[in-house]
């Protein structure tokens, strides 16, 4: 039946659409091209999934295409972050959900071990001022530490 | 001590922030910023090593939406950080002060950073008669012209601040008008939007103190991160709208399977913002989502721009089946659409100025 203006009733067509961007299997692409980066020459590579056009669900299929890992590390720093390496070995998914439990943001790193995973100089030499203070209390009017 | 003295890395050590913690905060707001994720390292040390800034906030003809959106999404969130490295020096809703100390610590404020501190500007300005609007007796007017001239930089905050907003719809009964309207001295960056979508605000709050600078605006003032791109562009319904499938009435086949809202009044394509795909409540969702269409609130006098449930173009293009039956060529038509939108709001404006 063709309808005023001859234009076909694109309902009646048997394709069915999905709303979805199609980007999943390009970002499947791109994690594969910076593996293939990391292996040659130890080429890093960090992709922010929030700034990429996902519809309903498309978010959920490539978080579960990439799998799960051997290693999942949680930060609690200003709210959870979850450190997590995919099935595919130098594939992490870093997840960082503020203190209402909100995702905040979430990033692909290529890379042999996210920057986040080691300890920081900083903290570091803050955690030896308050070691040293519990070790030698005398030393109490020297020493400068952090509130807990 | 002088809290603006000390640096905004200081301020966060001393909240007892971790280094980890300042670098998911670093990552989040390169995120928030829509910057590269590898300039992430270059944020944190310029973060870092930034001043607290001093920000003065000034209420004018607003609902206190805009602080509401920003402060009362819920319980400290890492934006909240932002709030910690800057120095809010006079807020009306939030601080503890009020009349003649209240008064006094603005001053204060002003005098200790004249020509450095951000003043941040919600709500609209009323010229029709300056009694319409004032704090302690001083007119909107005169009491933004007296900070703005020690300012820095004007973040105007919503719609009413950046463009004029709900006072200023058809017939403007208080003359209200924009900041940018009154200030042509200084730089005004608009987050506009009824509200704005909170990480806007903390988002060019957090630009400034990385570079010191207010980040790229589009031609009306409006951060591009934010403000780059139509609804429409990002819209996860576009593939409907591309193929013709639209919702009818709120309750239909189409409503119910997620169609494209045009033909129910979206204003998506004429509407700068970020809800598609930053959204709201964190992430949640955004009205198209929930199933109503957009109706343009962060665009100048999106009151007056056709009914919210009238479809884009009606009067110009004769009848929406037309527009539906057409909506297969899609870009084109959302092209012509919008045009011939805007063309309808330049008559709007010219019908309503007071």
């Amino acid at each position: 039946m063709q309808p005023e203006g001859g234009f076909p009733d694109l309902r009646s067509l048997p394709a069915t659409i999905e709303a979805g961007t199609g980007n999943v299997p390009l970002l499947l692409q791109e994690l594969r091209h910076a593996l293939e980066r990391l292996v040659e020459r130890g080429a890093t590579h960090i992709i922010d999934l929030l700034a990429i056009p996902l519809g309903p669900g498309e978010g959920d299929r490539l978080l579960a295409r990439l799998g799960v890992g051997e290693i999942v590390a949680v930060l609690e720093a200003q709210g959870r972050s979850e450190i997590r390496e995919c099935g595919y070995p130098g594939i992490w998914c870093i997840s960082h959900f503020n203190e209402s439990g909100e995702l905040a943001a979430r990033f692909l790193e290529v890379t042999f071990a996210p920057a986040l995973l080691a300890s920081q100089i900083e903290d570091v030499r803050d955690g030896l001022k308050r070691l040293s203070l519990t070790l030698d209390p005398s030393a109490a009017g020297n020493a400068v530490g952090r509130p807990s | 001590m002088d809290l603006t003295q000390r640096t905004v890395g200081a301020a966060l050590f001393a909240k007892g922030v971790s280094r980890r913690g300042f670098m998911k905060f670093c990552a989040t707001t390169a995120s928030l910023m829509a910057l590269p994720p590898t300039l992430i390292p270059t944020i944190a040390e310029a973060l870092e090593k930034a001043r607290r800034p001093s920000v003065i906030w000034l209420p004018f003809q607003e609902c206190t939406g805009c602080t509401e959106s920003l402060t009362r999404s819920n319980t400290p969130t890492l934006e909240s950080l932002v709030f910690d490295a800057i120095s809010l020096d006079y807020h009306e809703t939030l601080q503890a002060a009020a009349g003649h100390a209240a008064e006094e610590a603005r001053e204060t404020a002003m005098q200790a950073n004249w020509g450095n501190y951000l003043l941040a500007v919600d709500g609209s300005i009323p010229l029709g008669n300056p009694g319409y609007s004032t704090i302690g007796g001083v007119s909107n007017v005169d009491l933004l012209k007296k900070v703005a001239a020690g300012a820095k930089a004007i973040v105007a905050i919503g719609t009413c601040a950046s463009f004029g907003g709900l006072p200023q719809a058809r017939p403007n009964p208080t003359g209200a008008v924009g900041v940018s309207e009154l200030i042509k001295d200084k730089p005004v960056i608009n987050i506009s939007g009824c509200p704005p979508i909170p990480s806007a605000i903390t988002g060019v709050l957090a630009q400034y103190l990385v570079f010191g600078q207010l980040p790229e605006m589009d031609a009306l003032g409006r951060p591009k991160a934010f403000y780059g791109q139509t609804i429409h562009d990002r819209c996860y319904r576009r593939p409907f709208y591309e193929r013709g499938q639209f919702a009818e009435t709120f309750d239909d086949e189409g409503a119910k399977r997620g169609w494209c809202l045009f033909k129910l009044g979206c204003k998506g394509p004429v509407t700068y913002n970020a809800c598609a795909t930053v959204k709201w409540n964190l992430g949640t969702g955004f009205p198209i989502e929930a199933g109503h269409g957009c109706i343009g609130c962060s665009e100048p006098r999106f009151w007056d721009a056709g009914g919210f449930y009238e479809p884009l173009s009606t009067t110009r293009w004769g009848s929406w089946q037309t527009v539906g039956a057409a909506a297969a060529a899609g870009a084109a038509i959302g092209a012509a659409a919008a045009l011939a939108a805007r063309a309808r709001r330049s008559g709007a404006a010219t019908e309503t100025k007071p």
